[in-house]
């Protein structure tokens, strides 16, 4: 059956130059390109651009899913200002982001300049520091879940008793829930930024190296003088790519604290966890809406400032 | 001569196709997933189209998560459901946003519903007209271990019926290790659970109070007896210490694993406490206060008519639902659901009542009420938030209460109709 479909289809094709045939290499290139390109644009056009477009304007109505929207002017903006809820979130979300984002580049960084001289056992170690990467948030953050437990159930919780240190309570506490859930995020990005800052590492030159060693340079300055101006564009993508990350931050959080979605009193909640609550749980649309456009100002704020600060100085 | 004849018969073949496609009405009922309701409803539309064989119905679910979404979704597009199944804290939105039709009187007579079913069917109707039907009820009852209970000398035959012997009986099955650590909880807290439908309905009420009034559209536990209620629920874990609030992350969790010795949950949890196979448990009603104050709290997810279904749809979702809020639909549901009949007859048979199981849950029915909810999670969260400030914070039982009744009241009132 194929096969005959397959002579008809040549025998088609053949007689004579058809419009197509005519057309030059280069036109024939150009329309293979935009075809090829139409497709993505048109998907981004329809399931991305068109409804941040819309997400603004939902932002000025009072939309609750079920009643036509209705134009409020800036009624959610002046709510959510008012809102002490919004502040506890705002304030959290740039916890984890000005803390999370030094924290695990900085370890990254120290993780991946030691284990690029490592040879022992390279690969496996690597591989280890990757591992959580590739494991599904929702079941490491369930796992993490229970490792907070109060003794006897808790494993960290066990072993600090073991050491005779008193209990913690861990995501029970109002002080201590978001830093216990943001070192499980920075352990599971971890290996990811390892992984492109031992690449950083790989690009740069050895004989920058040698030379350096040669003119009796020693290895702080090396360090100082070469490897890190030379890594800077990795740590640029490294620092724009782990803050929004960070500023974004929704399934550790959700996932260790699904029975009081933010932990106690609001105390992990980020800002993108209130969006998802107001939208999907009160069906406050247009709310929700003006959490968001707030959410992709600060994303676009601190990605823009974050470009600024480490640009190229010519 | 042949010919016309054979041509009258074709006629006549085609007329009664016609007549047969006309007659057979098709109608959607959209519910949520969940395994043993999807089986339930299975049945129940075979019995139905096998009774009125001119009437198919076609059941469509989605996740719980989406479900609501996915109703209001359907309406704005203009093609939903005709039968369609909803929590009752969800009505307000449902007939503000014109889901849904009233119940028409003529196949749905007031007085019958208000003879047949339990009470708590009043929370479906607004104004002059009913809007939805329950199938079936869940209420809220006190599980314990056996087990546990013999290990620490208290008769499983017979446990706690007032809230002093609920608290000694918590006291006495509290196991902790040598350095101080619960090993076993006495009760579990968690009110993230069923604790704030117990506190809110049942304690603040046993204490002498009323959670709500005005039609729970104003807070009224900001009095003494709300603040009793609530220091008697956060003495559990301060005073008494018989449990601890997140202890095995959820109290239904500490329950199943042999580390509680009781905890207060719904019906719904049955499924999920039936393959408990370490220990064996019993139900029994929650406890009453000193002067024998029984309270309990009832929700259900009920069915209702869409507001576009018309014509000969219509008639044909009038009897489907009729049929599955009849009494032989609620039996269907008991068996394999494991949720309560909504129709006092339907239930509260005697061997319903003898029931080890059913029956405490069955009991609890009578004297059981229903938050009328604005935004059930939302104000959960006051409630979960009212008892971590005070057990995380040491904040002052009377400050915490006062600022949740505050911020209920806002979420209430941001919710009114303006």
């Amino acid at each position: 059956m194929s096969v005959t479909a397959d002579q008809q289809g040549a025998a088609v094709s053949r007689p004579g130059a058809t419009f197509w045939e005519r057309r030059s290499m280069r036109t024939k290139r150009l329309v293979w390109v935009w075809s090829f390109l139409a497709l993505p644009i048109l998907f981004y056009s329809v399931i991305r651009f068109y409804p941040t477009i819309e997400a603004f304007w939902l932002s000025l109505t009072n939309w609750d899913l079920l009643k036509p929207p209705q134009f409020i002017g800036l009624a959610n903006y002046e709510k959510l200002f008012a809102d002490p809820q919004f502040w506890k979130v705002f304030k959290n979300t740039f916890a984890y982001l000005l803390v999370g984002t030094p924290i695990s580049l900085l370890l990254s960084f120290v993780i991946a300049y030691h284990l690029d001289r490592v040879r022992f056992m390279h690969g496996l170690i690597r591989g280890l520091y990757f591992l959580p990467y590739l494991t599904t948030a929702a079941a490491m953050a369930w796992v993490w879940r229970w490792f907070y437990q109060p003794a006897p159930i808790g494993v960290i919780n066990n072993a600090l008793g073991t050491l005779g240190i008193p209990q913690q309570p861990f995501i029970r506490s109002v002080d201590q829930a978001l830093p216990s859930i943001m070192l499980t995020a920075i352990w599971a990005g971890l290996g990811f930024q390892i992984i492109i800052f031992m690449a950083g590492l790989r690009s740069i030159p050895n004989t920058f190296y040698e030379a350096a060693r040669i003119d009796g340079l020693g290895e702080w300055a090396i360090l100082r003088k070469i490897t890190l101006p030379l890594l800077k564009p990795t740590t640029v993508f490294l620092v724009v790519f782990s803050s929004i990350g960070f500023l974004r931050i929704f399934d550790q959080v959700y996932n260790m604290t699904t029975n009081d979605p933010g932990g106690p009193l609001g105390s992990t909640k980020p800002l993108v966890l209130m969006i998802y609550q107001t939208a999907f749980s009160s069906y406050a649309m247009g709310y929700a809406a003006a959490q968001t456009v707030v959410l992709f100002t600060i994303l676009l704020f601190v990605s823009l400032l974050q470009l600024w600060i480490l640009r190229e100085k010519k | 001569m042949r010919r016309a004849t054979l041509f009258a018969g074709l006629i006549a073949g085609f007329s009664t196709l016609a007549m047969n496609a006309a007659q057979a009405v098709e109608i959607e009922y959209w519910q949520y997933v969940f395994d043993s309701r999807v089986k339930a409803m299975d049945q129940l539309i075979e019995n139905f189209e096998k009774a009125n064989p001119d009437i198919t119905v076609k059941q469509t679910t989605f996740p719980y998560a989406d479900y609501q979404t996915r109703v209001i979704a359907a309406k704005m597009g203009g093609q939903g459901p005709d039968v369609m199944q909803l929590f009752y804290g969800w009505l307000d939105k449902f007939v503000a946003g014109g889901l849904l039709q009233p119940l028409p009187t003529d196949a749905f007579p007031h007085d019958k519903i208000e003879s047949e079913f339990f009470p708590i069917v009043s929370a479906m109707k607004r104004g002059e007209d009913y809007y939805g039907l329950p199938t079936a009820v869940r209420s809220l009852a006190l599980f314990y271990n056996k087990k546990l209970f013999t290990e620490a000398g208290l008769d499983p035959a017979n446990p706690p019926k007032t809230l002093d012997e609920f608290v000694a009986a918590a006291e006495k099955a509290t196991k902790r290790d040598a350095a101080g650590n619960l090993i076993v909880a006495g009760s579990t807290l968690d009110m993230a659970g069923q604790d704030h439908q117990w506190w809110r309905e049942v304690l603040v009420r046993q204490f002498g109070g009323q959670p709500y009034t005005d039609g729970d559209r104003k807070v009224a536990y900001n009095t003494e007896a709300g603040e009793k209620a609530l220091k008697f629920y956060t003495d559990l874990q301060t005073e008494k210490k018989v449990g601890l609030a997140g202890f095995m992350d959820e109290g239904q969790a500490a329950f199943r694993a042999g580390m509680a010795a009781m905890t207060i949950d719904g019906t719904f949890r049955l499924g999920a406490f039936k393959s408990i196979e370490g220990f064996e448990w019993g139900v029994t009603e929650l406890p009453a206060n000193a002067d024998g104050t029984r309270s309990n709290y009832a929700s259900y997810f009920a069915n209702g008519i869409s507001a576009t279904t018309s014509g000969e749809k219509l008639e044909a979702s009038k009897k489907f639902l009729a049929y599955i809020s009849s009494p032989e639909a609620m039996d269907v549901w008991l068996k394999t659901v494991g949720e309560l009949p909504a129709r006092r007859t339907a239930a509260m048979t005697d061997a319903n009542l003898a029931d080890p199981i059913y029956g405490p849950f069955l009991k609890g029915l009578e004297y059981a009420r229903t938050t009328m909810f604005v935004d059930e999670a939302a104000q959960r969260q006051t409630t979960i938030d009212m008892a971590n400030r005070v057990l995380l914070e040491g904040q002052s039982v009377k400050d915490s209460l006062a600022q949740a009744a505050a911020a209920e009241q806002a979420i209430i009132d941001a919710a009114a109709p303006k």
